[in-house]
């Protein structure tokens, strides 16, 4: 695992997620080398946590499964996961990297039998779930993951826990005496893969994200949808487990905002239509369903325009212009109360939803400031798109707020840069 | 009626949305308004303004210029300065709308018996004449302002505020009478009416 072999021709990929991979994907099928590394213990980032993509609305799982046919078939591409940057040195085309290794605590021999699980008794929070679920403390990422293996999470290192885990293994898969490694890794060209992260709604006091247990986050929402999620795909709101029928959605929660984040995270309007469908999905003609989007104005161009359209025609979702201005929670039934006026006819509204769902804004996981000492950025963090430092090149939702297809589209570009790079390299050498 | 505003009108036309810029304070930052509702939304006294500040920002856009000066709406601002909190775009809307009240005084479009106006008239000639408010001559001013009768009954009303005060020595009826000001009055109104002479000619709004 640690004797990666890398030469000033290799291409570093940094993030495993939809751009990450399509990067290290595309480079790799144009014939070069590529240590693509992931600090999460399996691949496909944010995309893999989707029930559905937009505006289609089929499943990721399918556009996943057929990254990760690639993955598996190209020798080219190495994957290191648990690994994250620790230090980057040197100039375009000759990088040496250094990458910190977690220990997953689980090799090569695991076959996911799923027996360690079983063994264990501890739980812990669930990442891939935004820590909505319990599970146990050995454990596999999700359904899909790859690899396909287990991870034992380090807080039942040295109790009896980790004991019978080690026990109940019959292909000596689990090795607790794992340390975390430095590797060094040299490239010739880097790409920047990190990605995002939703901004952090408790920043957003007048929503009560912290306070009032049934307002959430898209990206929780979107969990709850899953078969396999916390909820078992039904939509229970957290205060009671009750099904919510009536669903409000709060649009730039955090975005176009001084006081958070001053961008607009692009994909929140389509997010936000796309579950008001969810609605629909569940409770199909019941008369009690209804989803409410706020909004200051609905940002769908080119063909997104249809869906909108599509969206608007279903007459179970109502559209109100204008910003929340605060939210207070109704105490004898758990119902949060929305606050505002609307723009159009300045009507006062004080609306009762059975659940509020904030479309969350989308931050950079790194801020650029802290990649190599600083890379060219905008404002928000973003690596700056189209300039770029050096041989580092932003690609997907590092450089910008993305959806998937845009995501994909930049991480060709930035792929075809470091390409570039790499055989400058090739015919300096030969 | 009043020749300021006469002129104004004539120098901007049908540019609402300029004479405002120009001449109000923070007024450049309306054409930065969004519409999103939420100053509106997080007013404490929303439910009572004819126009809340969003309506107020997209009327002056609007050039709707004899409704906004003439409304009792920005005159409802208490200053909580919550909207300005929570404005995306950072407008400071508490100070436009003090800014839009005084443009409409100076013009003489306020309406005249808001209440909130004539308090602010008072408690200016109260404050300019000596440098510190005259808190005895202030409430009285304030209690009669509508009158001898109502004047009576509201301080009756405030009687007991006023015993307990007086008990605890918060207020003295002999200030009614020798009030300490600051220690040269005279000094400090010429100051007032060089800064006056200074924003007017700054504003173009001196006649």
């Amino acid at each position: 695992m640690t004797n990666t072999v890398a030469t000033n021709e290799t291409i570093l990929v940094v993030g495993a997620g939809i751009s990450g991979l399509t990067a290290a994907l595309e480079s790799a099928e144009c014939g070069k080398n590529v240590v693509l590394i992931e600090k999460n213990p399996s691949v496909g980032g944010r995309v893999s946590q989707l029930y559905k993509y937009f505006p289609k609305l089929c499943r990721p799982s399918c556009g996943l499964e057929i990254n990760l046919r690639r993955l598996k078939a190209n020798p080219r591409i190495k994957l290191l996961t648990m690994a994250e940057v620790t230090g980057i040195e040197g100039e375009p085309g000759d990088y040496r990297v250094a990458v910190q290794l977690q220990p997953r605590y689980v090799n090569e021999n695991c076959t996911a039998c799923g027996a360690c699980a079983e063994a264990v008794t501890a739980e812990i929070d669930d990442p891939y779930n935004y820590q909505l679920k319990q599970i146990k403390a050995a454990y596999l990422p999700h359904n899909m993951a790859y690899p396909q293996r287990y991870v034992i999470d380090p807080s039942i290192l040295g109790t009896e826990d980790a004991e019978k885990a080690k026990a109940a293994c019959r292909y000596g898969a689990i090795d607790l005496d794992m340390q975390p490694q430095s590797i060094e890794i040299q490239a010739g060209a880097i790409i920047w893969a990190t990605g995002w992260k939703p901004y952090d709604a408790a920043k957003i006091q007048p929503y009560g994200y912290d306070r009032f247990a049934n307002v959430i986050t898209s990206v929780e929402f979107e969990r709850m949808m899953d078969p396999f999620g916390p909820t078992g795909g039904k939509l229970l709101r957290p205060s009671d487990g009750r099904e919510a029928k009536n669903v409000a959605f709060i649009q730039c929660a955090g975005s176009r905002d001084r006081n958070h984040l001053t961008h607009c995270s692009r994909i929140c309007c389509m997010a936000s239509l796309k579950q008001a469908t969810y609605i629909g999905e569940q409770y199909g003609d019941d008369s009690d369903a209804r989803a409410s989007i706020y909004y200051i104005d609905i940002r769908v161009i080119d063909r997104f325009e249809d869906f909108y359209e599509q969206v608007r025609a279903d007459e179970r979702v109502h559209f109100i212009k204008s910003k929340v201005a605060n939210i207070t929670e109704d105490r004898a039934n758990g119902d949060v109360i929305l606050h505002g006026v609307d723009t159009e006819g300045y009507h006062r509204y004080d609306n009762p939803h059975e659940l509020c769902v904030l479309a969350i804004g989308m931050e950079p996981s790194v801020d650029a400031s802290q990649i190599n000492g600083g890379v060219a950025s905008d404002a928000s963090g973003f690596i700056a798109a189209g300039e770029s430092t050096g041989a580092i090149f932003g690609a997907g939702c590092a450089t910008n707020a993305l959806d998937v297809n845009r995501a994909v589209q930049s991480a060709t570009a930035a792929s075809l840069r470091a390409i570039q790079v790499v055989n400058q390299v090739a015919r300096a050498e030969a | 009626m009043n020749t300021l505003n006469t002129a104004m009108v004539e120098k901007y036309r049908n540019d609402f949305l300029k004479e405002v810029e120009e001449n109000v304070e923070e007024g450049h930052w309306v054409k930065m308004c969004m519409q999103c509702g939420v100053c509106s939304g997080s007013c404490p006294f929303g439910p009572d303004w004819e126009h809340p500040p969003q309506e107020i920002f997209m009327m002056i856009r609007a050039g709707k210029r004899d409704e906004v000066l003439a409304t009792e709406s920005m005159w409802m601002c208490t200053s909580c300065y919550n909207c300005i909190v929570r404005c995306p775009r950072e407008l400071p809307i508490t100070h436009i709308m003090h800014g839009l009240a005084n443009y409409a005084h100076r013009l003489g479009l306020a309406p005249k018996m808001n209440p909130t106006r004539r308090f602010a008239k008072i408690f200016w000639n109260n404050i300019a004449k000596t440098g510190r408010v005259n808190e005895m001559a202030l409430s009285l001013k304030l209690y009669f302002m509508d009158g001898f009768a109502s004047g009576v009954k509201k301080s009756l009303a405030m009687a007991g505020v006023g015993l307990g005060m007086l008990k605890t020595k918060r207020l003295n009826p002999f200030t009614l009478f020798r009030h300490k000001g600051v220690e040269k009055p005279k000094q400090l109104q010429a100051m007032l009416k060089k800064a006056k002479e200074i924003e007017d000619r700054r504003k173009g709004l001196a006649s």
